[in-house]
This record gives structure tokens, sequence and C-alpha cells, in this order.
């Protein structure tokens, strides 16, 4: 679970990258979604302890530092859920990410497509922020990162 | 690298709750906070790659003599025309070093690079962005631009002072060197400050010192305040 984002656990953001059954302990290679993130010590010691008392084996857990995570990794299901969270997915890039991508952004309120980004930074390091000019509502977006 | 990342990640912090409007108080602090993590990253390659101190040690414990941060990186932050046109500038020759790292012999910058880049992009176009419309906003506006960047552009020239091993580290394919990442700076920056038609000061006296441990007096009273909570236990576990 990612405590910034209660609602999302670390498969659906796309921050496992691979677990590996070593003959003591079970090794879990995951990737922080920002370089800067402040949680990534306690989602590593979550996932430690969730899985060390589910599984009842011994749990490594490092950080892979040969893959990148970047926004595409998101599933499916997180924008959804992101979504009912209130907080807008972030658009699927190709490679390189720019300002324009982010202008048109639905509502997760209202669903309307008439809003404006307001910053591309927000609350956390992975937030934007937007306005819908159609229900007043402030909202917050995942930030797209390449 | 994480020194400069580490104290202009500091200055930038100072503008949280004093930012001139609110979406640019977040702005700041978002940045800062990217800053600071880069330069934890940096410093956790030290460690581990290189034999080097604790991060937290290292950031916190040592006096301004062994910091290799430059003089650009340490000037307060005095009004917010200085500090956006430090941005600026900083975070285009950041750009420019990382990107020189993708092809880094050195595993560790390269794996970082590649992770760097894109939070950085959205620095740039925080920084490109303000400049482009402060300096079409009118003439007093106007003005203020190209004082801060003919106060700034000297100590921005010092980013790129040469360290004892350049020319090594430039031969063993760790990064190009401080004159070829100068030369990239100048030519990413160039287009901006066209479009902002601001004029590029020349380099007369770039602000050397910084990497030989040779500071302003600026420093050694932000890494008093920057400690200070973390040397009251240096052992205690956070």
């Amino acid at each position: 679970m990612d405590p910034e984002i209660p609602v999302l656990n670390v498969l659906e953001l796309g921050m496992i990258t691979d677990v590996i059954i070593e003959d003591e302990y079970l090794l879990i290679k995951m990737i922080p979604t920002f370089a800067a993130c402040p949680a990534v010590e306690v989602i590593k010691t979550n996932i430690r302890t969730t899985l060390e008392k589910d599984l009842q084996v011994p749990v490594k857990v490092s950080v892979d530092k040969d893959v990148q995570w970047n926004s595409n990794r998101l599933t499916a299901m997180a924008k959804e859920k992101l979504q009912n969270f209130g907080i807008a997915a972030p658009q699927k890039h190709e490679g390189e990410v720019e300002i324009d991508m982010m202008m048109h952004t639905d509502c997760p309120h209202c669903g309307s497509e008439n809003t404006y980004l307001r910053s591309p930074f927000g609350s956390t390091l992975c937030r934007a922020i937007h306005f819908c000019k159609h229900c007043g509502m402030m909202f917050e977006q995942f930030k797209p990162l390449s | 690298m994480g020194d400069d990342e580490l104290i202009i990640g500091h200055r930038n912090s100072e503008w949280t709750g004093l930012g001139p409007i609110m979406e640019e108080d977040i702005a700041f602090s978002s940045m800062a906070q990217d800053k600071i993590g880069h330069s934890w990253a940096l410093y956790r390659i030290l460690h581990e790659e290189l034999s080097g101190e604790d991060p937290d040690q290292f950031a916190f414990m040592r006096g301004e003599k062994d910091f290799k941060c430059c003089h650009l990186t340490e000037m307060p932050i005095g009004s917010y025309d200085f500090s956006l046109m430090r941005h600026f500038l900083f975070d285009h020759a950041e750009t420019v070093r990382y990107n020189s790292l993708l092809q880094s012999s050195f595993l560790p910058l390269q794996q970082l690079a590649r992770k760097v880049r894109g939070e950085l992009k959205y620095h740039t176009l925080h920084a490109d962005a303000w400049i482009i419309q402060l300096c079409r906003a009118g003439e007093e506006s106007y003005l203020k631009m190209q004082t801060a960047l003919d106060n700034c552009f000297q100590l921005a020239c010092g980013i790129f002072e040469a360290g004892p091993d350049d020319k090594l580290l430039a031969n063993e394919k760790v990064y190009p060197g401080e004159e070829s990442l100068y030369e990239q700076w100048i030519e990413n920056i160039y287009p901006v400050l066209v479009k902002a038609s601001l004029n590029m000061p020349e380099r007369k006296e770039p602000a050397f010192g910084g990497r030989y441990g040779k500071h302003t007096a600026y420093l050694q009273p932000l890494l008093d305040e920057m400690g200070e909570v973390f040397r009251l236990n240096p052992e205690a576990t956070w």
C-alpha cells in the first residue's frame, strides 16, 4: 500500500520489478516512483513485514537500480482506482512528457473536459493541480513521468 | 553534484511559506524536495559504491571546507527574480550534466541519470515558462529579469569550475568534462534567452573556488541551520 495514496498497492503502481526465490529468503525488487520519494523506506518495510506475515518466510526488499519507474507502468486498475479516489490519472506518454499533454485532463469529480492546469506541482512529488470550470472543484492528477 | 543539489535544495525550500503566489510556493517546495532527494541518491552512490560516509552524516556533519558546492547555490534566496533566474540557470546546467551521464562509464551514475531526467524536465519547463512570461510582462518585469541575469551569470559560470580530477574523469569517460558541459549549457539556454529577449552577459569573472572548498560567507550559516536538528543527536535514528 502506498502511504500517500492508500487505495493503490505497489503492484498496481508498477513498483515491483522482480520476485526471486533464494535459498534462505525471498527477494523482492522494487523501484520508487520518484527518486526523492520520502516513503521508500516505509514502503520497503511494509512489503517485507506483510509478506513475512503472510508467507512465513524471511523476505528481503531491495531497490532495483536497473529499471526506472515511469507513469506508463500504472495498471488500468490503478487508473480506475485513482479516478474513484478523486485523483486524475496520468496520460500515457511515448517516452517524453510535454506540458501540453497535461492541459486536457478530465475532471475526476464530474467528468468534464473543461479544466485547466493550475500547476505541474502539487501536494506531493507525484501530483499536479488542476481546476475544473464545470463543477468549480480543484483536483489533483498523478503526473505523467517519463 | 550532491553538494550543489543539497545546498540549492535547501535554499529553494526557504521559499516555503513565502512564495509570491500559492502555486509558486508549492512549485519551489516540490522542486526543492526533488533536489534534496537527488542529492541523497548521489550520496548513497558515494556510500555504497565508493566507500563514502553514511549519507546523513555526510550531509549534516561536514564543515564548509569539506563542501564542494559552487557559490551560486550558497547565495541567499534574495528576491523572487533572483531565485527564478538561479533556478533557470542551474537547472539547465543540471540537465546538461545528467544528460552527459547517460553514457557514463560509471554505471550507478548512468542509472541515476536515466531516473532523474524525467523529473528534471518539469523543473526546466517551469523555469523556462516563468522567464519567458516575466520578460513579456512589461518594462518593469523585463528589467528585473535582465538585472537578475546580469547578477547571476558569473555565479552560474562557477558551476562549471573544473575539479582536480576533471581530465581523468573525461579520459575514463565518466563524463565529458566541465568545458564541454559549459558549451552545451550555453547552447541550451540561448534559445530561451532569445525568446525572452534577454541579453546574455559575457563570461568575465566566473565565481570559482567552491570545488576546492573555498566558499562565500553564506555557506557556514546555512550549514549551521540545516544541520541544527540532526546535530542535537547525530546517533539518533529517524
